[in-house]
């Protein structure tokens, strides 16, 4: 038995780990290298021209605009989604009516978890071709139709929404927390329910009122799972491509009207495809690697407790 | 006496709801409390549920409407109920992208699952020299985002292809291969925690009779792992169905003969960039109904496995 142990390690794990290696480990480390050139993507011919994409980045104001975006996306799309999602879950496990049973999710919880759920198996194509409906700048437009009938737009001067520079990258944020709270209320809600009940009655023949067991039990028995929410919300909002380039004005890969909505991942795909400097969009992901790397280990570090067994 | 009976009502909600309260008098008061909060809860929980459902119907509405109807008013009704649009965007290949879609996913989940499993059991269960490394290795890929490799491995691909044509640049296997490796670090990740959770009794007595390791595998585990299995398998669906950037990357077209192998998501916004052109809104919202219908059925039939599977594959 144990002489055929290794030939059966191997066998197992060569297929995985080499194409592993070779499509994601190897592409990983290469821009890393390319970074530090001035290829263009075109031709195999290359320079090394050391950290000069780098100086050259940070002193590109279109980067720095992106990164601001990228920034303001990473702390408001997490805390909006979390938050939103943390009072959809309480409302739908101690909203009902109390009745002979103690207290009751509210009636019909199963299906406002099934609908609140749905936008996340949605395309992100759907996603994008949906809001570019609802955000239409013409009275066809959904939320336009909607909020110039109760009266607050003036039909004559409806809202530009994504075309209105201080407010396209909002818009972006509505989007993804329109289909990302559903997924995190299903999260917190399983958290919820697997929270024993002793704790509580320990709590309330105490004396604790409404309110503190929300925040004196509900709340740090759940942090575990809410920074688990916080670091995917964080990588969600590092990526948000898909929405940026295709729903924003602007010639390839959106980002506009002039770069107001632009983020990394869309300048990154714009230098490399269209401009053909894949060199400086290397130096690009590279930093964003960093920023990723960076705000994970960050985020685990600060908000790290004391791991509560039950 | 009483402020403490009200506060009864933070307690969430249990799955057996077994404790009968001792008396009378309190459960009426308990019903006064929750009242307020039920009807409060209910009005949130029906916007939120208004503002998910409303745009979809919004667009399948569309999809029976006319340019007019559509550029005029968010809240005309569709004139008569015809299918026309249907059959202009179902001619422009959404049938097509599917089947280009269930390709692919086919063929990555299938690879995903059997090499993330066999590389997870093995780095769970057997202890060799170079374990850790291989295993913070895959670890580690997690949380890379894909943009840092996305230069190099359109070249690697398309050089790839120069050698092996089917492995290249548009074509199906390339691809599958490109979204198997990159699903393997969770998938790898969350399974390495489920074969260490499972017991290891029933694997030796296998053993002891004589079972060879890869029998084990395949006839013990995995048949043991299949709830960890399920719920991997489910995150993965999603996560390549909804893949944008790679196929957006790897699947163009190369000359005019090449034929179009869009992936579904890429496919819509192809249509929709034309109908922009060609002015065929309920065209596009036709399109994006026949995309959604699918999707719904399976969610709708599956929603109890899709959710606690998605939410168990995330709370490892």
């Amino acid at each position: 038995m144990r002489h055929r142990k290794y030939p059966f390690i191997f066998g197992f794990l060569v297929v995985p780990v080499v194409l592993y290696i070779a499509l994601v480990i190897w592409p990983y480390l290469q821009t890393f290298g390319y970074s530090l050139t001035d290829w263009s993507g075109a031709s195999p011919e290359m320079n090394f021209i050391g950290l000069d994409n780098y100086t050259k980045l940070f002193k590109d104001s279109v980067f720095l605009g992106a990164l601001q975006h990228n920034l303001l996306l990473l702390i408001v799309l997490p805390l909006a989604t979390i938050l939103l999602a943390l009072f959809f879950a309480f409302m739908l496990n101690v909203g009902g009516r109390s009745g002979t049973g103690g207290v009751q999710g509210v009636r019909g919880s199963a299906f406002y978890k099934v609908v609140f759920f749905f936008p996340q198996v949605l395309s992100v194509a759907i996603l994008s071709v949906l809001f570019q409906g609802v955000y239409r700048t013409d009275e066809g437009g959904l939320l336009n139709g909607v909020l110039s009938k109760i009266g607050i737009v003036d039909p004559a001067h409806p809202w530009q929404w994504l075309a209105d520079p201080d407010f396209g990258l909002w818009c972006i944020m509505g989007v993804l927390i329109w289909s990302g709270v559903g997924f995190y209320l299903v999260l917190f809600s399983a958290a919820m329910q697997s929270i024993p009940k002793d704790i509580y009655e320990a709590a309330l023949l105490d004396g604790a009122k409404r309110g503190t067991t929300f925040f004196k039990i509900t709340l740090p028995l759940l942090w575990e799972t809410i920074q688990t929410a916080w670091v995917y919300l964080a990588i969600a909002a590092m990526d948000a491509f898909a929405l940026v380039s295709t729903m924003t004005p602007g010639a390839y890969y959106g980002g506009g009207p002039d770069h107001h909505s632009e983020i990394m991942a869309t300048l990154l795909m714009r230098n490399f495809i269209t401009f053909g400097k894949a060199g400086y969009a290397c130096a690009m992901g590279v930093v964003i690697f960093f920023i990723t790397m960076v705000l994970s280990v960050v985020s685990l570090r600060v908000t790290r407790r004391e791991k509560i067994e039950f | 006496m009483s402020t403490n009976t009200d506060a009864t009502t933070g307690i969430p909600a249990q799955r057996g709801g077994d404790d009968k309260p001792r008396r009378p008098g309190k459960e009426q008061r308990f019903a006064d409390g929750g009242g307020v909060l039920n009807v409060f809860s209910h009005g949130f929980l029906a916007l939120w549920a208004l503002l998910i459902i409303g745009p979809l119907i919004w667009i399948v509405l569309g999809s029976f409407k006319n340019n007019t109807e559509i550029g005029s008013s968010a809240w005309s009704w569709p004139s008569h109920w015809s299918f026309d649009a249907f059959g202009r965007a179902w001619q422009k290949g959404i049938g097509d992208f599917f089947v280009n879609t269930l390709i692919v996913l086919a063929g990555s989940l299938t690879l995903t699952m059997l090499l993330g499993a066999m590389a997870a059991y093995v780095l769970a269960r057997y202890e060799f020299r170079g374990n850790r490394v291989i295993y913070y290795f895959f670890v580690a890929g997690a949380m890379f985002p894909v943009y840092l490799a996305l230069v190099p491995l359109f070249f690697m691909v398309k050089n790839l292809g120069d050698v092996i044509p089917w492995l290249g640049l548009n074509q199906y296997v390339g691809l599958i291969l490109v979204y198997t490796a990159y699903s393997l670090p969770f998938t790898v990740f969350f399974l390495y925690s489920f074969f260490r959770s499972l017991p290891s009794a029933v694997h030796e007595a296998a053993m002891i009779d004589g079972c060879s390791h890869s029998r084990a595998f395949f006839q013990v585990m995995v048949p043991m792992a299949k709830s960890g299995l399920i719920s991997v398998f489910i995150f993965n669906v999603l996560g390549q169905w909804n893949q944008y950037l790679l196929p957006l990357t790897l699947m163009q077209q190369q000359s005019g003969s090449d034929p179009d192998h869009s992936m579904l998501a890429q496919g819509l916004m192809n249509l929709a960039q034309q109908s922009g052109y060609a002015s065929d809104f309920p065209g596009l919202f036709a399109g994006m109904t026949i995309a959604m219908l699918p999707v719904l059925v399976v969610y709708l039939s599956f929603q109890r496995q899709v959710q606690a599977g998605l939410t168990s594959a995330t709370l490892k």
